[in-house]
């Protein structure tokens, strides 16, 4: 509530005498891939924009996108040169250049999603992605017919690999019996490759397909054929309105908010955050198509995980060989554990390039 | 009505250098249009995309760092598309030769080894890629195998090459399993202050002069632009189509890989997915815009680097779309080969049919 | 439905866009005109075709836009390479560049919007046959109309008069500009028919394979389809072939991948582009010879007079 005030304030304020521009913070983002894929770069996007809705005429804000990770040192050095004094690199294929460029301009604030190199001027962020997939393999569970779920993946990143044994916990702790076929469609964003996948799937005998690639066109194939999918980064309910249980949110909204903030008051700070349910940077779209009491399961398991009740990695986590893991971080495996996880929990049939 | 094309006898060397200038000023007013219908100011963008660029250290550091792959590429393409063999894959060599290329930098990295690694990974990249074009020449030449087919196809192989070593076995080991290698410590130094000239680029001009002077001064070059203007001459004079097939492939290879191997020695400092942003098709425009002349590819490589800069800054300046910028890029390109087209040829208006 | 009719079903609808796109590359390279702009082509023609069915309702509508597009922006190419004698490999390039960012300009508006597949074809009694039934009655319009397209281009190429014209053009326009072809007409028609083509396939995309738009949809696919054209060596059911073949080897690996056969996912990615290769060495061995292609294809025709 309060900050809705102070966004009317900032609103009232910016009618009623317009800065000059010379006031105003510049804020940069980089994206990967273009605005318009309705997946990960929209929804960071959608975080751009919730900044300028939020801090109006204090904010300039500017992005560049569908910029290639390997080229992207100069996209990002133009930004520092043209006065953006915080700019924010959202896919980890940025993080060698964005520690380039932090280097060369210490006065611009910059924030790196996904890596894990900090400097004193360059903090990184990252979501739980990972607790969503929990809530999916839990709903999965308890729905699946055929006990065979479909997995439309992209590249084996730790991010993708501990989506994957999530969804398998979080499925196992309702119905032990289940199995996960994972395709690896080799690619973030090809919309007919990723129907191809999920339709191969659909024929192997899955009945409910979840996707870690970024078009709705799996979903769309499990809405053909009459069985269940679930969205990713962005509520894609409208794609499907038969077959969607839920999507995973990407919501960099508030975050993006706050870091922008702290850098107009000074009290910005190189740190890490990553956060899931409970800093409201990871939300689960409503749940759909499914019977009241899976419903209320899967509210319950969202709401366990958010009060810190229910870890999905909690110990003791088997991996696929049937040898117990280390347990680094108490009760649970560790951060980095699960941000640099490179193996495949008990049940799940497939090989991780070693 | 139609239009008719008639070849202008003589064509004075100013008016090639000035069509350009003419393309660009045709392809502003394009622009210019567009954007102001758009309620931006043209002035603003032709000044953010052309001026600045070119009168900035650090906008001509990074063209020519832009350019750089592309020219190299293309000069070595040039000696394929002349002798009309179509090497489609230039991307895939540039991705195996900074591969190859970068065995041992990888292996090095962190153990102090001396300034001797970089001539020797240059070398290695240049084989790499080498060794890659060998594969569809070899396929033509023993199967009959078309080569726009297979060097085009071995693209997306060398691509998924790529990503199974820095996700697999040559990735991070520190990295928390993301898909790169360490840093590398054998890079290329930077030439200038608060810029990104690195020596790499140097290696360009170089191989231009040597391009021009096999191409037009010697048998070797002869041979290959009689092969792709007549070929039967060549088999009567004694050039063996065969052998002209490989050493057409093996430059441009080698050329290609060169060109990998310097854009993460010099730019990316390690191995990551996508190393290249379409290098090596980008090369092929650059090539044919400039006529396969070794000079015209110079120029050509730095006007779509400064399409590629240009279009960046107009994105941040002006917050214009990036697919407006892309398709002002696709435009200006189109302008230069119609102006190119207008040198040579003077277009009558025929209002009547033929008599 | 049984599991082979669906996957042959998966495999027909991957292989149609390519199809329909190579067949229209296929008329322009056989009347001595190289066009690389089918990428940028096919991604306007999936934009344009996305955004008039979405703004009309009417699928219809949606594919002669989508068909319109390509036609258009293939005229720009014909008109450069035609009517200045541009180079074909770079003007095909920028057009492609030029096609990729006007489709995104076109589609920004349509983000996220959703829409029905153009349905699949439904013939009481035929369809429901078991095994075959969906298989043979029960596709989408489009894949009978790409089939259509290959035994249309395979007749007017073998069999009509102004296929002949048109072939003969493309091997040596000079003779036929003596023998009083007209070389220019025939080639705008070609590029024309080209861009719908490319247009067609982009519909394909948009409105029946995933039923949205999004930038970079066309995902490389137009590059396929040129591959394809060379792989059929300039024959209309050898691209038909082709096509399946590559739609066939893409499917194949995914299902390899569902079933978990354990090798790298990138080994079994490469199998598609690796397998059009082999077979296209087993297909030309013993010949020694590169296929040949059109004999006047790339070069530009300035009649001198």
């Amino acid at each position: 509530m309060r900050t809705l005030f102070k966004v009317a304030g900032a609103i009232a304020a910016g009618l009623a005498t317009p800065a000059a521009a010379a006031d105003k913070l510049k804020v940069g983002f980089i994206y990967v891939g273009p605005i318009g894929d309705f997946g990960y770069s929209y929804q960071h996007n959608q975080g751009r924009l919730a900044v300028e809705k939020a801090l109006g005429d204090k904010v300039e804000t500017t992005f560049l996108e569908n910029v290639p990770e390997a080229d992207s040192e100069r996209s990002i050095e133009q930004l520092a040169r043209t006065g953006h004094k915080l700019i924010f690199t959202t896919s980890f294929g940025f993080m060698e250049p964005t520690v380039k460029v932090a280097k060369k301009y210490p006065n611009v604030l910059f924030e790196h999603a996904t890596g894990y190199k900090r400097d004193k001027n360059l903090a990184t962020y990252s979501a739980k992605f990972h607790e969503g997939r929990y809530v999916q393999g839990v709903i999965a569970g308890k729905l699946t017919k055929s006990n065979t779920i479909g997995y439309v993946a992209s590249f084996p990143i730790p991010e993708v690999v501990s989506g994957i044994n999530a969804f398998m916990l979080g499925a196992q702790s309702v119905n032990p019996a289940i199995k996960v076929k994972i395709v690896w469609a080799n690619t973030w964003f090809d919309p007919g490759k990723e129907a191809d996948a999920a339709k191969a799937l659909l024929d192997q005998g899955a009945d409910i397909i979840t996707q870690h690639t970024d078009s709705p066109a799996p979903l769309q194939q499990a809405e053909a054929r009459g069985k269940l999918a679930f969205g990713q980064a962005s509520d894609m309910i409208r794609f499907a309105p038969k077959a969607t249980l839920t999507s995973i949110v990407d919501n960099w909204n508030d975050y993006y908010v706050a870091r922008v903030k702290a850098a107009l008051d000074g009290t910005w700070k190189s740190e890490d955050t990553w956060g899931g349910f409970a800093a409201n940077m990871v939300n689960m779209a409503p749940f759909t198509n499914m019977p009241d009491d899976v419903k209320k399961l899967a509210t319950d398991t969202e709401a366990a995980i958010k009060s810190g009740a229910l870890n999905p990695f909690k110990c003791p986590v088997v991996d696929q060989d049937g040898k117990t893991v280390e347990c680094k971080g108490g009760a649970n495996l560790s951060d980095e554990q699960v941000l640099g996880m490179a193996f495949y929990v008990k049940g799940i049939d497939d090989k991780l390039p070693k | 009505m139609r239009l008719e094309l008639v070849p202008r006898g003589d064509v004075s060397p100013w008016a090639r250098v000035l069509a350009p200038v003419a393309a660009v000023i045709a392809a502003v007013l394009i622009g210019g249009v567009v954007i102001a219908v758009m309620g931006r100011s043209p002035a603003a963008a032709f000044q953010v995309y052309f001026v600045d660029t070119l009168s900035e250290s650090w906008g001509l550091q990074e063209m020519a760092v832009k350019a750089t792959p592309l020219l190299i590429i293309a000069v070595g393409l040039s000696f394929c598309f002349r002798a009309s063999l179509w090497n489609i894959g230039a991307e895939g060599q540039f991705i195996i030769g900074a591969l190859v290329g970068s065995i041992l930098p990888l292996y090095t990295a962190g153990s102090g080894a001396g300034f001797w690694v970089i001539p020797l990974a240059l070398v290695m990249g240049a084989l790499g890629g080498l060794a890659y074009a060998m594969i569809p020449a070899l396929l033509r030449v023993t199967f009959g195998v078309s080569e726009i087919l297979s060097s085009l196809m071995l693209v997306y192989v060398a691509d998924l090459v790529l990503d199974y070593l820095v996700r697999g076995p040559w990735r991070d080991p520190k990295g928390f399993n993301f898909p790169q290698t360490v840093n590398f410590d054998a890079t290329l130094p930077f030439l200038a202050d608060g810029g990104r000239l690195h020596a790499g680029v140097l290696l360009g001009p170089v191989l231009v002069l040597v391009a021009w002077f096999v191409i037009s001064r010697t048998l070797f070059g002869f041979g290959v632009r009689v092969a792709g203007e007549a070929p039967k001459a060549a088999r009567f004079a004694g050039f063996d189509a065969n052998r002209m097939v490989l050493a057409a492939f093996a430059i441009s290879g080698a050329a290609a890989g060169l060109a990998g191997v310097l854009e993460v020695l010099g730019q990316i400092g390690q191995l990551k997915p996508g190393i290249s942003s379409g290098y090596g098709f980008t090369a092929i425009t650059v090539a044919f815009l400039g006529r396969l002349h070794p000079l015209g590819m110079v120029f050509g490589a730095l006007v779509v680097a400064l399409t590629v800069i240009g279009g960046e800054s107009a994105q941040i300046a002006l917050k214009l779309p990036l697919d407006l910028t892309r398709t002002f890029q696709g435009v200006l390109l189109m302008c230069v080969l119609a102006a190119d087209a207008l040198v040579s040829y003077r277009v009558r208006i025929v209002t009547m049919a033929r008599a | 439905m049984d599991i082979w009719q669906a996957v042959l079903i998966t495999v027909i609808t991957a292989a149609t866009p390519l199809l329909i796109a190579a067949l229209g590359e296929l008329v322009v390279e056989r009347a001595g005109v190289l066009n690389l702009g089918i990428e940028g082509m096919m991604a306007v023609g999936a934009a344009c075709g996305f955004a008039a069915a979405t703004l009309s309702g009417s699928s219809a509508l949606g594919v002669l836009a989508a068909i319109a597009a390509g036609v258009a922006l293939s005229a720009v190419f014909a008109l450069l390479t035609l009517g200045l004698a541009t180079n074909q490999v770079a003007t095909g390039l920028a057009l492609t560049i030029v096609g990729l960012g006007l489709s995104g300009l076109i589609g920004a508006g349509f983000v996220g919007t959703s829409r029905e597949a153009i349905p699949a074809i439904r013939i009481p009694g035929l369809t429901e046959l078991p095994g075959v039934g969906r298989l043979l009655f029960g596709q989408d319009p489009f894949v009978y109309l790409s089939l259509a397209l290959a035994i249309a281009v395979l007749w007017f190429l073998g069999r009509s008069r102004a296929g002949l014209t048109l072939r003969s053009i493309g091997e040596n326009h000079t003779s036929a500009h003596w023998l009083g072809l007209p070389v220019m007409q025939v080639r705008l028609l070609a590029i024309l028919f080209g861009g719908g083509c490319a247009g067609l396939a982009g519909a394909y995309l948009s409105l029946v394979y995933t039923p949205f738009w999004s930038p970079g949809m066309t995902a490389g696919r137009g590059w396929i389809a040129l591959a394809l054209v060379v792989f059929a060596s300039w024959k209309p059911l050898r691209v038909l072939f082709g096509a399946y073949l590559f739609g066939g080897a893409t499917v194949l690996q995914l299902h390899a991948q569902a079933a978990s056969l354990g090798f790298p996912s990138q080994v079994m990615s490469a199998f598609p582009y690796v397998a059009t290769i082999v077979a296209l060495v087993i297909m030309s061995a013993g010949r020694r010879k590169a296929a040949a292609a059109p004999g006047s294809l790339g070069t530009s025709f300035v009649p001198d007079r």
